[in-house]
């Protein structure tokens, strides 16, 4: 076991593994804080759930899951040497975040529009569990969008490698890891999109 | 090589899960309609469960991979469910 | 261990081995040994500069009333002197220090896992380290809220806690990274030979941190997080005006704070156990046992948190349940402390420095544990909450404990590191000066707690003068320990009789190598290990 000598992909796998544990944990003082408020505020909390729409958070749901299955494609494409179409799955995965940022914009201008926003005077307003409610909303979509960014800009620089050949059918783990880090974006997604857009009973 | 480059998952494999997952995705939206008491937090974090479980077993190879992994996934996991529910004894008897 | 070949390339060895001109040679260089001293200098100035802060509040508390300080510098001072010592400190102290010198070393690695990684981490601890220090100066002046930053108050002083939050963030980040590295280093990069069983326990309790470190950390990032956006943009998730609850913001604190005094201890303890049975000869007693307690700890220091909560606020249930768990915490703490008396016991021992400050680690560690236990019964602990006992109590296990395992392997690995020796003698003397101060200064702590003096204030009742003014002779005490202990390091370092490969007598991999190792640790081949970390015998030492 020289680990000097050839790469080491399953320490490399492992420890992005590691790295996407410390952001489960991350979202998970969010998720945390959640369960906590909804059992303290389960009336307002679907009261004040009822208020988001159920297609932006559908639609972005759909849009994060195609582009998971784009990455999970293009790692095969790439080790079966097929580069042309891995470079096009990529790009597809970073125009669909792309598209879920430019949904999440309108989503939030909307909202904002009403004076639904983080300190406003209509916020205030409101019952203490819709205020925590929204609140938490604001951060967790707040930084699950900017974990989006990051993915794509991570994808984006894989791309850019393996255009250079310098990732390539026989050495491919910085795409292999560059696709663990964006599933987990949609992961954490797929818990967003219930408890927040589907909370309505 | 060693056994951790040998296995590519087709196509076809993927494909078939994201189907599923955009089926369990419509299911969690219908069911949500329903008023099931406090059963729709449940059902909701079940689904949500089943889906980051196939995405985690295929798309992210973790169905690949050696035990060492699924143990420290599972520490990972079981650590954050403590996290949260611990907190319960102080939330639930205030 | 056996069968290392070694074909050292030069006399100062990794020092003469820098990849780039100058001062490069270090800030870019992905060397283990060279990031660990980094960190290990950067750690050892935050922590002098944290000491002088800690004389100051000691000559504040002197006099009743104002006597160098008012109370908001007080406030600023003490703030400081809690943050440089935890994050800046203690919690990388041990771990990226000496577990970057000799972790890699001692599994038979030319490097960790992933030595730019590793680099990099040095850089966010060198960026959080200044970004701590320019909070004081910038924004509405020095923070005044404590180490553990509770709301309401911070969310609402005017102090520039913003930055130190960001500051915090990028420490957590810099811990993480660190961990993961560990952990993947461990796993893979393990020489031939060296199973798990023979790991030096060292290694293991690096490896039980580094879980810790991955899996809590991100809990504190994710809460000043929340007090940073609460701060600037008003999110009030901890503000009872907006639904929230203050008492959620020490729950998220404690479930990281707690799990990181064990990041604090555990690599101390480590140290302890690859110290005493090289100096008593003898192998570790209940090797395995103390490798399950290392993990035990990780895992049961998670569900203890609230211990620190009881007088919160907290639903009563919480406070039965937090005590009780607690209690289990210490179990494993006291094997490990039983394993060590019983592999001294008989032995034949070497009363070389090193088991000296190993000795202090086990005496005063036990003191501040069984005293944490009396914080741990919520019935006690309501009445010292909040009160000097507690400062008594953390001052015993983080000073007394991980600090003086700081300071034994200082004495232990450092003369490896550098190819050179100390004084001996001096370094004894200066131990013995510590523990003096140490223990005039912290016992009167605990007694004047226990007398009802509160914690976090300039000023104090007359009745309190008498032990006040002891603990304040013991701190003068123990910084002429500290001052001789240095200069005593630092002159050995230059100066110093150059040492061979082995000079204590240890038999895991670090002491086969030349000192100071060369770059890449072992020569052409990699080692082979046949035999465990402290069998002498077999290592041809006995
Ligand atoms: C047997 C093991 C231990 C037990 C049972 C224990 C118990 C406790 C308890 C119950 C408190 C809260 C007291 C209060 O605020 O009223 C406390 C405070 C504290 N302990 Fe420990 N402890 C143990 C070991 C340690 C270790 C190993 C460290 C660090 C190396 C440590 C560091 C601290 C710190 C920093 C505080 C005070 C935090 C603050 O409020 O600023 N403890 N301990
Ligand atoms: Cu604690």
């Amino acid at each position: 076991m020289s680990g000097h000598v050839h790469k080491d992909y399953t320490g490399a796998k492992f420890g992005m593994w590691l790295f996407l544990f410390t952001e489960v944990l991350l979202f998970g003082g969010l998720f945390l804080l959640y369960a906590v408020y909804l059992a303290r505020y389960p009336q307002e909390f679907i009261s004040a759930g009822k208020e988001l729409n159920v297609w932006f958070g559908g639609g972005n749901t759909l849009v994060l899951l195609t582009s998971s299955l784009f990455v999970a494609i293009s790692i095969t494409a790439l080790r079966r040497g097929a580069k042309t179409l891995c470079l096009r799955l990529l790009g597809s995965t970073i125009a669909c975040a792309v598209i879920f940022m430019v949904n999440k914009y309108f989503e939030w201008n909307a909202k904002i529009s009403h004076g639904i926003y983080p300190g406003s005077d209509h916020l205030k307003e409101m019952q203490p569990g819709e205020m925590v409610f929204f609140n938490l909303y604001y951060l967790t979509t707040g930084l699950h969008g900017l974990h989006v960014i990051i993915g794509a800009l991570v994808i984006a620089w894989a791309m850019f490698l393996i255009k250079k050949d310098q990732v390539n059918a026989d050495d491919w783990v910085i795409l292999e890891n560059a696709g663990l880090y964006w599933h987990l974006v949609d992961l954490i997604w797929i818990f967003v999109f219930p408890l927040y857009y589907l909370i309505l009973h | 090589m060693s056994e951790e480059h040998t296995h590519i998952v087709p196509y076809k494999t993927f494909a078939i899960v994201w189907i599923g997952l955009l089926i369990l995705t419509g299911v969690t939206v219908v069911v949500a309609q329903y008023n099931l008491g406090a059963m729709n937090i449940w059902v909701a974090l079940g689904i949500a469960t089943l889906k980051s479980g196939l995405v985690v077993a295929v798309f992210m190879h973790m169905k690949y991979e050696n035990r060492l992994f699924k143990l420290s996934l599972f520490a990972a996991l079981a650590i954050l469910a403590i996290f949260i529910g611990l907190n319960f004894f102080d939330v639930l008897y205030r | 261990m056996s069968d290392v070949t070694t074909t050292a390339t030069s006399e100062r060895g990794f020092f003469d081995e820098g990849q780039y001109p100058g001062i490069f040679a270090w800030l870019l260089s992905t060397d283990h040994k060279r990031i660990g001293l980094l960190y290990f200098w950067c750690i050892v100035t935050f922590f002098c500069v944290g000491a002088i802060l800690g004389l100051l509040i000691r000559l504040e508390l002197f006099a009743p009333g104002e006597t160098i300080m008012g109370a908001q510098t007080y406030n600023a001072v003490f703030t400081l002197h809690g943050v440089i010592m935890i994050f800046l400190f203690i919690i990388p102290g041990i771990p990226a220090a000496f577990g970057n010198l000799i972790m890699p070393i001692q599994l038979g690695a030319r490097d960790v896992a992933f030595p730019k990684l590793n680099l990099f981490s040095w850089y966010l601890y060198i960026t959080g380290a200044i970004l701590a220090v320019t909070s004081l100066f910038t924004g509405g002046g020095p923070p005044d809220t404590g180490w553990t930053f509770y709301v309401p108050f911070s969310a609402q002083t005017s102090t520039n806690v913003s930055l130190a939050a960001v500051a915090v963030f990028i420490l957590g980040f810099s811990s993480i990274l660190t961990g993961l590295n560990f952990v993947t280093t461990i796993h893979r990069l393990r020489t031939e030979g060296m199973t798990w069983m023979r790991i030096p326990l060292f290694t293991w309790s690096l490896y039980a941190t580094a879980w810790i470190q991955i899996l809590a950390t991100p809990v504190i990032g994710i809460t000043v997080a929340m007090l940073f956006a609460e701060r600037i943009i008003g999110t009030g998730l901890f503000d009872p005006a907006q639904g929230g609850d203050p008492i959620m913001f020490q729950h998220l604190f404690w479930i990281y704070s707690h799990p990181a005094v064990y990041i604090m201890i555990l690599p101390g303890m480590g140290v302890v156990s690859d110290i005493v049975p090289v100096f008593s000869r003898k192998p570790c007693f209940g090797y395995k046992a103390i490798v399950v307690s290392s993990l035990a700890i990780a895992f049961a220091g998670s569900l203890v948190w609230a211990h620190h909560m009881y007088t919160s606020g907290m639903s009563d249930m919480a406070v039965l349940v937090f005590s009780f768990l607690t209690f289990i915490v210490a179990i494993p703490s006291a094997i490990k402390v039983f394993n060590w008396l019983a592999t001294l016991y008989e032995g034949s021992i070497l009363l070389d420095p090193p088991l000296l400050y190993a000795l202090s680690f086990i005496l005063l560690f036990t003191i501040g544990g069984l005293t944490g236990l009396v914080l741990g019964a919520a019935a006690a602990d309501v009445h010292v909450h909040d009160t000097y006992f507690v400062v008594g109590h953390f001052h015993f296990v983080m000073f007394g404990g991980t600090g003086m395992a700081f300071f034994a392997a200082m004495h232990y690995w450092l003369p490896k590191i550098y190819g050179r020796m100390y004084d001996k003698t001096i370094a004894t003397v200066a131990w013995a000066v510590m523990v003096i101060g140490f223990l005039i200064l912290y016992i009167s702590m605990k007694i004047v707690g226990m007398q009802g003096m509160p914690r976090r204030y300039y000023d104090y009742v007359p009745e309190f003068t008498g032990l006040n003014q002891l603990a304040t002779v013991g701190s003068w005490i123990l910084a002429v320990g500290l001052v001789l202990m240095f200069a005593n390091i630092i002159r050995g370092i230059f100066k110093g009789d150059p040492v061979e490969a082995n000079p204590w007598g240890g038999a895991s991999l670090e002491w086969q190598i030349p000192s100071p190792p060369p770059m890449e640790n072992f020569g052409e081949e990699d080692p082979v290990v046949t035999h465990g970390p402290y069998d002498f015998t077999k290592a041809g030492i006995l």
